[in-house]
Parts: structure tokens; sequence; C-alpha cells
């Protein structure tokens, strides 16, 4: 993987993978994939292939973590050490732990924690191969397994990234794009009640690209909610044929 | 006031079912005068109420409901019981035993042990306490035979039916006894092992189409054809 290519952009204007600057990777979002479970979602986007799985609400272990007002959102993002080319060390490193609290953060708005005191929810977030916006698809995927674990929630959270690349704001960076293009918003989004749970960014943008990617992110989120929200049906409107 | 689903219509999360002034009910709520849902499930109407049917939920406990539950503690004055819920459930020594409790003579484990399966109801819940249960009525304490089965809770009303019609049709017809625990565990208890495997067969049937309509008719039809072919087998 030393072959650098030279240009980002080509003369089109289409990206590395023939993508238009506003263009999603290709999605395939799966629910209920795991049984054991009490939801659980899988989701590829691009090159990315993810697994989440949501246990709860149950008791909390260790019990003094337990709060006396509320639900305990937990949640682990991982990457399995076969996930990039170079083996990762499978322990959870500076950047897993960030992962982990910002996709806890943005599904937190979310759920009526409240409902639920003295009990933990516990979210397992992973990453089977990465390639670029994993962040993102993981919040998508572990919105999914909340749901589907029959979780009450205001809205199934979506996360989408916008960035810069060769001076061009572009939607959904992938790997390539990510480590050599100059900037990467990512963003979670509750797509009914249009608003924002996560906003990050890295890298240097003028106040205009940055409000170009922010709605550029925005429109991307609520493709990626469409296919969401229709996967997440499917599996009982599925059901419901076959008997009529 | 504009509805934007239909009867029965499936809901996701978040998608808006109503606006203006509908009260929201179970599995929904509202958020400057629109209600949405909050759960996965079918959307239902009653008067001004919009509620949401959820297709799958967990038990979350409630004074006065009948449960199954498994013991899986035995304590200094109590046991802990597994109520198929996010909270465990306390059933005190005092309850069970007919005379006062003696901490230094009685043993526990002789009355109740680790994996005893009890009928109990929920004397007492909220927030701030777990469960607490009793089995001072009749019908409810330790399940001594049956064969128990686990569906999703909120499909608990389906079975019973309108009325008590579906229960009452599978009682009738398989001549078992059958007790719900609210908490999605079913205890069936017949004279023959065929009478009890005609009502799992039965529960199953609802327990997966569930959000169907004259679901009673086609259990009912099942059921009877199922009879027929045992009779059957019996007299080849």
């Amino acid at each position: 993987m030393n072959d650098k290519p030279e240009k980002l952009i080509d003369k089109k204007g289409l990206r590395l993978d023939g993508r238009k600057p506003d263009e999603l990777r290709p999605i395939k979002i799966e629910v209920g994939a795991l049984s054991n479970a009490d939801g659980s979602a899988y989701i590829e986007q691009g090159k990315n292939k993810i697994l989440a799985a949501a246990y709860g609400p149950r008791e909390v272990h260790p019990k003094h973590l337990a709060l006396q007002d509320r639900m305990l959102l937990r949640c682990r993002y991982h990457m399995a050490p076969f996930s990039v080319q170079e083996r990762k060390s499978p322990a959870p490193s500076r950047r897993e732990v960030e992962i982990s609290k910002v996709i806890r953060e943005s599904l937190q708005p979310s759920i009526f924690m409240e409902y639920y005191p003295r009990t933990g929810l516990d979210v397992f977030v992973e990453v089977l191969q990465a390639d670029g916006g994993t962040r993102c698809a993981s919040i998508t995927a572990a919105a999914l397994a909340v749901a589907d674990a029959g979780i009450p929630m205001r809205d199934i959270v979506v996360a989408c990234a916008a960035g810069k690349i060769e001076d061009t704001v572009v939607l959904d960076l992938m790997d390539e794009e990510d480590k050599m293009g100059s900037a990467d918003v990512p963003l979670a989004l509750m797509p009914n009640l249009n608003a924002v749970t996560l906003l990050q960014m890295d890298g240097i943008l003028t106040l205009e690209e940055f409000e170009q990617a922010v709605n550029l992110a925005i429109e991307g989120c609520k493709k990626i909610s469409v296919i969401q929200k229709e996967t997440l049906k499917a599996k009982y409107v599925d059901v419901k044929e076959v008997e009529e | 006031m504009p509805v934007f689903f239909e009867v029965r219509q499936l809901v996701a999360p978040g998608d808006l079912i109503a606006e203006g002034e509908y009260i929201a009910g179970e599995n929904t709520y509202k958020e400057d005068e629109k209600i949405y849902a909050s759960r996965l499930g079918l959307v239902e109407t009653e008067n001004k109420k919009v509620s949401v049917v959820a297709l799958k939920a967990f038990y979350i406990p409630k004074a006065g409901d009948i449960v199954i539950g498994t013991v899986v503690e035995v304590g200094f004055n109590g046991w802990t019981v597994d109520i198929n819920a996010p909270y465990p459930a306390i059933l005190r020594a005092g309850d069970v035993l007919s005379r006062p409790f003696r901490p230094q003579k009685d043993d526990l484990s002789q009355v109740l042990d680790m994996g005893d399966l009890i009928v109990a109801k929920i004397a007492s819940y909220d927030r701030t306490h777990d469960p607490q249960l009793t089995v001072g009525e009749p019908g409810l304490g330790k399940i001594t035979r049956g064969q128990i089965l686990k569906i999703t809770p909120t499909k608990i009303p389906r079975v019973i039916g309108r009325k008590g019609s579906m229960i009452s049709m599978i009682k009738q017809e398989t001549g078992c006894n059958i007790i719900l625990g609210l908490n999605g565990v079913i205890l069936i208890t017949g004279k023959t092992l065929e009478g009890e495997q005609l009502a799992v067969m039965a529960i199953h049937k609802i327990d997966e189409e569930s959000h169907t309509s004259g679901l009673t008719d086609r259990v009912t039809q099942m059921v009877k054809e199922e009879k027929a072919k045992m009779e059957e087998n019996k007299n080849e």
C-alpha cells in the first residue's frame, strides 16, 4: 500500500473510487444480526464492516456505578486486530477510548434514560474492517441496535462525516481521503427532531467551508436515516407479508 | 389536527404520528404539540389517545402483576428471584413460611432452593425500590410440574385475547391449565404430554403472528387440526 495516488480528485471532479463530491459510499444495514444480544445491527459502509450489540436494560455490575435517577449507558468501541492493514493491538488505544465516549454521548440524548433508574444499558461496537469514517458508521449501527433492543428513544441517531480534500468539500470520506485530506467533520443527527448530537472537527477549514461541510453532512445523515429506518421496519414487515 | 399514520401501521422511534390536540399514549412522547413514536411498533388510536403497541419490549414490574420467576439466590431472610425484568425481585422468608421466621433455626434452602420456579404476585414496586413478591394467595407458590415457555412480554395480551377468548379456547381444547406470567413466562400443566405440546404449539404461533388480525380463528383451526392428527396416530 505504498502507491500513494497523486490526486484525490481527478479532472472530471470524481474521487478515487469514482464518487462525486456529494455522494455517499454504498451502504448495507442488517438488524438483529446477533441472536444472543437484546438488540443488534451490522453495517457495511464502503469497505467498513461493523457489528453493534446492545444489552439491557439490566442490572449494573459493579453495583456502585448504578445511578439512582436514571439508566447508565456504557459504550465500548473496539477495532479487531485484523481490521486494518498493520495489525492493531487489541488493547484499547487512546483513540478507541475517545470514540467510545463520543458514541455514548451522541446516543445519550436520544434515549429516555430517566425511565429506568438503577439499570444499565451496554452497547458494544466491534469494527471488523475499517476504511475511514468508522465512528460515524458505528453510531449509525449502535443507535439501530439500541432501537432493536426495544428501548424507548426520541429518535434514531444517525451519523455521517464531511471533509475537505484538495480544496473541495466532500461527503463521507474514506480512509485515503481521511489521511491525506485537510479536514474531517463527523456529525451525528436526530433527523426528525433536527438536533445535532455530535460535531467534531479535525483539520483546518474556513468558516464558509465549515458551514458547507456541516450542511453536506446533515444531508448525508438524512439519506442514511432513510435506509436505517427502512431496515429496522423491514425486520417485521417480512414476517407480516408471509402470513397474509 | 393532522394524523400522519394509519391505524396498525408500523412506526420506528422518532416517527411523527400526530399533531395537535391528541394525548400521547404508551410508547409515544409529546413535544411541541407533536406526538412521536418512542418504540418500534404498530399505531393504535382510541378517541384522542394515540399509542404504539411495541413489537419488542421488556417487562417492567407493576404492583399486582402475576409473574413466574426463578430463584437465583438464597439470602439471610429471603430469596432473590429473577423475573425477567431489569430489576431483581425480592421474596421475604416471612411471606413464605406460615409461622414466624426464626433466622437461627430455619434453613431457607429447604423451602425454596436456587433454580426453583415460583408463581408470585408483585406486592410493591416503584422507581426507588426493587420489586417485592408475595406468594400468600391461592394459586401462588412453588411450581412442581408442568412446562415453562418464554415469549415476548408485550405479547401476553394477545395470548389472553379479547375478554380471554384465546386463552380459554386453548385451555378447553388442550385440557391444560395455563398460568400466564405477565413477565412473558408461561406455565402449562396438563394431564397428558400431548395436551401440553399442543398448548406450546398454539402459544408459539401466537408469539410469531401476534401482529396479524383474525388470529384467534387461525389458532383454533390449527389446534383442532393438530388434535385430530394426534388422535389418528393414537388409533394406528
